[in-house]
């Protein structure tokens, strides 16, 4: 086949570059819901030490 | 642990990639062939190779579970085909669109080079689910070592079986004596090469490090919430190792 014009080509080379951006985009999507999980994990956590700080007040005798 | 490096690894892999495009638009010549929809090639090859290399990887770690036992090895494994995955459905994606424009058609069947590549992907795409669809962690990790491992061979006795057989419209650019390209396009070539490397390790060092710090802190959680009878756990059912 004979090279296309440049117009229909950059549509074609426009497409395929921004089909890597849209991988990328998904990727950092997916890495920002990881990153909202750690967070609730660590908020569990932070929970978790806080009632235990206060149960041992509560069992030390002042 | 997984962290160090990973800011110095995503600026070098910005400033190549960006530096790559510059070249691709601005440096490197219209194909005298396909014209300006070449251009594609400066995404789609490196995308494709550098997959190739990460399914290899994965089979490397898969070995060094097997000698060793270390969970870690089998996190990088896991990471590396997952990462290689994502890689090979933009290789897929960039090529379906750069054959449109050259040849006509979205997908040609009796083209050794694309139909082989198709084979190592859904060969891949099976990995998750067999990880999914073991429960115990340890055979988990130890049947997904195997599967890395006879894949990652496959490959490239894959890719040389592709080398052997005869090419009907898929370009043989890549050759011993250095293929048909001129300095400009080689040097365009290799920039963008080694920024889609560089992604490909920051991507890895990034979801290792992700990984690493979720199941710290969960373990963390289970030995705090061990001596606490209103926490109820919440075991996830995953294909990812744990550790």
């Amino acid at each position: 086949m004979p090279a296309l014009p440049l117009d229909t080509a950059g549509k074609y080379v426009a497409g395929a570059y921004l089909v890597f951006l849209a991988l990328i985009l998904i990727y950092v999507a997916i890495m920002a819901g990881r990153l909202s999980r750690i967070e609730k994990d660590l908020g569990e956590v932070t929970e978790l030490l806080e009632r235990r700080a206060e149960k041992e007040r509560e069992t030390v005798p002042s | 642990m997984f962290g160090r490096g990973l800011k110095t690894l995503s600026l070098l892999s910005v400033a190549l990639l960006v530096g790559a495009f510059a070249l691709v638009f601005f440096y490197a010549p219209n194909d005298a062939d396909q014209g300006f929809i070449q251009k594609i090639f400066y995404l789609h090859v490196p995308l494709a190779i550098v997959a190739l290399f990460g399914f290899v990887a994965g089979g490397i770690y898969g070995i060094k579970y097997l000698r060793t036992g270390d969970r870690m090895h089998d996190l990088r494994s896991y990471v590396a085909i997952h990462l290689s995955l994502i890689m090979a459905v933009g290789t897929l994606i960039t090529g379906s669109i750069w054959s449109k424009g050259s040849w006509g058609h979205w997908w040609l069947w009796d083209e050794p080079t694309l139909v082989s590549f198709l084979i190592v992907f859904l060969l891949y795409a099976c990995y998750q689910p067999l990880r999914f669809s073991i429960e115990d962690p340890e055979r988990q990790a130890r049947y997904a070592a195997v599967f890395a491992v006879i894949a990652g061979a496959f490959v490239p006795l894959n890719f040389m079986a592709v080398r052997m057989a005869e090419s009907l419209a898929h370009p043989r650019v890549l050759t011993t004596t250095g293929g048909a390209m001129p300095g400009s396009m080689r040097l365009t070539f290799l920039v963008a090469l080694a920024g889609m490397a560089a992604l490909f390790v920051t991507l890895w060092k990034y979801e290792l490090a992700s990984k690493h710090a979720t199941f710290r802190l969960r373990a963390l959680k289970r030995k705090l919430a061990a001596d606490d009878e209103t926490w109820v756990p919440n075991p996830r059912r995953s294909a990812a190792p744990t550790l």
